[in-house]
């Protein structure tokens, strides 16, 4: 009987886990592709040099360092 | 040394002058305890007993909301870069300016303490007490204040922000202050405990204040 | 490649590249195992069905702390050395902190509500847990003022440090307020020994928790990287169209 009383604020906790959990998940899931697509639109419009360039990290560590 | 205290005379004579927000505070004060009983009704018993506390967090506030102005006016005219630039050690400086802030910000509080009191029902011992404590109290507000203070000091909307920032801070200042305050009146814990804690926590902000508000000024401002 | 590679951003990237999807399956399987033994776990012989709650509402907790320390040593990282990876991962930490921290008094409120009648009680270690939100709160707030990503850094580095200096001092305040009010505390977790069936998947839970903080952090530092690349290409196009 008192299982059964406790079980709305278990399945409650359980699912407030899930939400917060599952919102950080999608948030870092989201960004990455919003970054990722920003990134591939600006090397796109000709700004790949830096990247492209980049294979080698050293010129992109001096780019982001002169920036 | 006499540049530090040619520091102190300027920021107290800045504070006090047209413009300057000395008196600001107290005022806040006054307005903030004066709202209470509107609020809560005019239970005198009631506002005794809450009359400490009550005083303590408009104290906060109205040291708080003075803040925001103290390295941001010298910010923006240009005269933080000479303190920065001076031979006197940026900590000493940023404690002589929080020491010109508490004398004319916090003190009058503390001073202006048992007439407002009065308001609240607070008799002589409990008016002791209370100005005790924030004779005590006030000065680590002040000084934990100055981090935020420092940290803001570019920032549009820094006021806001500031509050935001210090106010979980001082979680300890305030529990202590007025469990000191409310001992007087007869409250759950002796006076001696909460008080030598206040005492040191106003001795251990006098020491981190300075030190980290500089740290934040040398950061932001290069 | 040894830990001094990783502070290169280029190769961080590389590195979180490769290590995510494992760390995320491993995170998978440590839930997995953990739930499993939390749901077959004894019922507490005071506390009945809920202590369930427990094996969320523990390791969130950590998790809050674990935070604010990785913040922490972040912060020296930014101020001692200047090294913007430190700048990335203390500004990475701070929302999952305040996520758990959150997620641990959601919990701690739906475990009142049955043992104490009521969702918030002003428990100590509540009312700490509160706090710490609220601080995790400011540092968000910080970051989201300052534009320039590096004096952002360097703010919250300070307020980092200020904070987990403040930290205890608000932990033991805190707590003695709460005697001298409650005279005795409503509910004491360490106060009985912890059987170890309960003990057990308590400590499965919390290290599956932790797996699942350091992935949600190295993805949310991957992310943090190519933000910043991004406004770096950005301000160099606009500098070239200027």
């Amino acid at each position: 009987m008192e299982a059964i009383n406790h079980l709305p604020f278990i399945v409650a906790s359980y699912a407030a886990a899930v939400v917060v959990v599952g919102v950080l998940i999608a948030w870092v899931a989201i960004d990455f592709r919003a970054q990722r697509r920003a990134l591939a639109e600006l090397e796109m419009r000709g700004f790949a040099r830096r990247s492209a360039a980049a294979r080698s990290d050293t010129t992109l560590a001096q780019a982001k360092e002169q920036a | 040394m006499t540049s530090l205290g040619a520091l102190l005379i300027r920021d107290m004579r800045l504070a006090v002058r047209v413009g300057g927000g000395a008196l600001m505070g107290v005022l806040f004060f006054l307005v903030v305890v004066t709202l209470v009983p509107f609020a809560i009704g005019p239970d005198l018993a009631l506002l005794e007993r809450i009359g400490p506390a009550v005083l303590w967090l408009a104290a906060l506030l109205a040291n708080l909301l003075a803040l925001d102005r103290l390295f941001a006016a010298d910010h923006e005219d240009g005269s933080l870069d000479l303190l920065l630039m001076s031979r006197a050690p940026l900590e000493l400086v940023v404690a002589v300016k929080g020491l010109a802030h508490w004398l004319t910000t916090g003190l009058p509080l503390v001073i202006a303490a048992p007439l407002i009191g009065l308001l609240l029902n607070l008799d002589g011992a409990a008016q002791a007490g209370l100005v005790l404590t924030l004779l005590v109290g006030t000065p680590a507000l002040t000084f934990i204040g100055l981090i935020g203070a420092a940290i803001a000091v570019a920032l549009r909307r820094g006021g806001l922000l500031l509050a935001v920032l210090v106010l979980p801070l001082t979680v300890p200042v305030l529990i202590f202050g007025v469990a000191a305050a409310n001992a007087v009146l007869g409250g759950a814990a002796p006076f001696g405990t909460p008080f030598t804690i206040l005492c040191a926590l106003s001795l251990a902000s006098l020491v981190i204040g300075p030190f980290a508000a500089a740290a934040a000024l040398r950061q932001e401002i290069e | 490649m040894s830990l001094t590679d990783l502070a290169n951003p280029s190769r961080f990237l590389k590195f979180a590249n490769r290590v995510l999807p494992w760390l995320g399956g491993v995170t998978v399987i440590a839930f997995a195992i953990g739930l499993n033994q939390a749901m077959g776990a004894p019922d507490d012989y005071q506390q009945g069905a809920t202590v369930k709650i427990m094996y969320l509402h523990v390791p969130s907790a950590w998790l809050g702390m674990l935070a604010w320390g990785v913040m922490s040593i972040a912060a020296l990282g930014t101020l001692v050395w200047r090294h913007p990876l430190a700048d990335v991962a203390a500004k990475s930490a701070a929302p999952l902190g305040a996520a758990f921290t959150l997620l641990c008094l959601v919990t701690g409120a739906l475990w009142g509500r049955p043992e104490w009648g009521t969702y918030w009680v002003w428990d100590a270690r509540l009312t700490s847990e509160l706090v710490l939100f609220l601080l995790y709160l400011g540092v968000i707030a910080l970051w989201r003022t300052v534009e320039d990503p590096s004096r952002a850094a360097r703010a919250a580095a300070i307020l980092t440090l200020v904070g987990a200096v403040d930290l205890p001092i608000i932990k033991f305040s805190v707590d003695w307020w709460n005697t001298l009010h409650q005279g005795e505390s409503v509910f004491r977790f360490g106060g009985s020994t912890i059987y170890p069936t309960i003990l057990v998947p308590l400590l499965v839970m919390a290290v599956a928790f932790t797996l699942l903080f350091v992935t949600l952090q190295i993805a949310a530092m991957r992310n943090e990287i190519l933000r910043r690349r991004v406004r770096t290409l950005r301000l160099m196009q606009a500098q070239a169209a200027s």
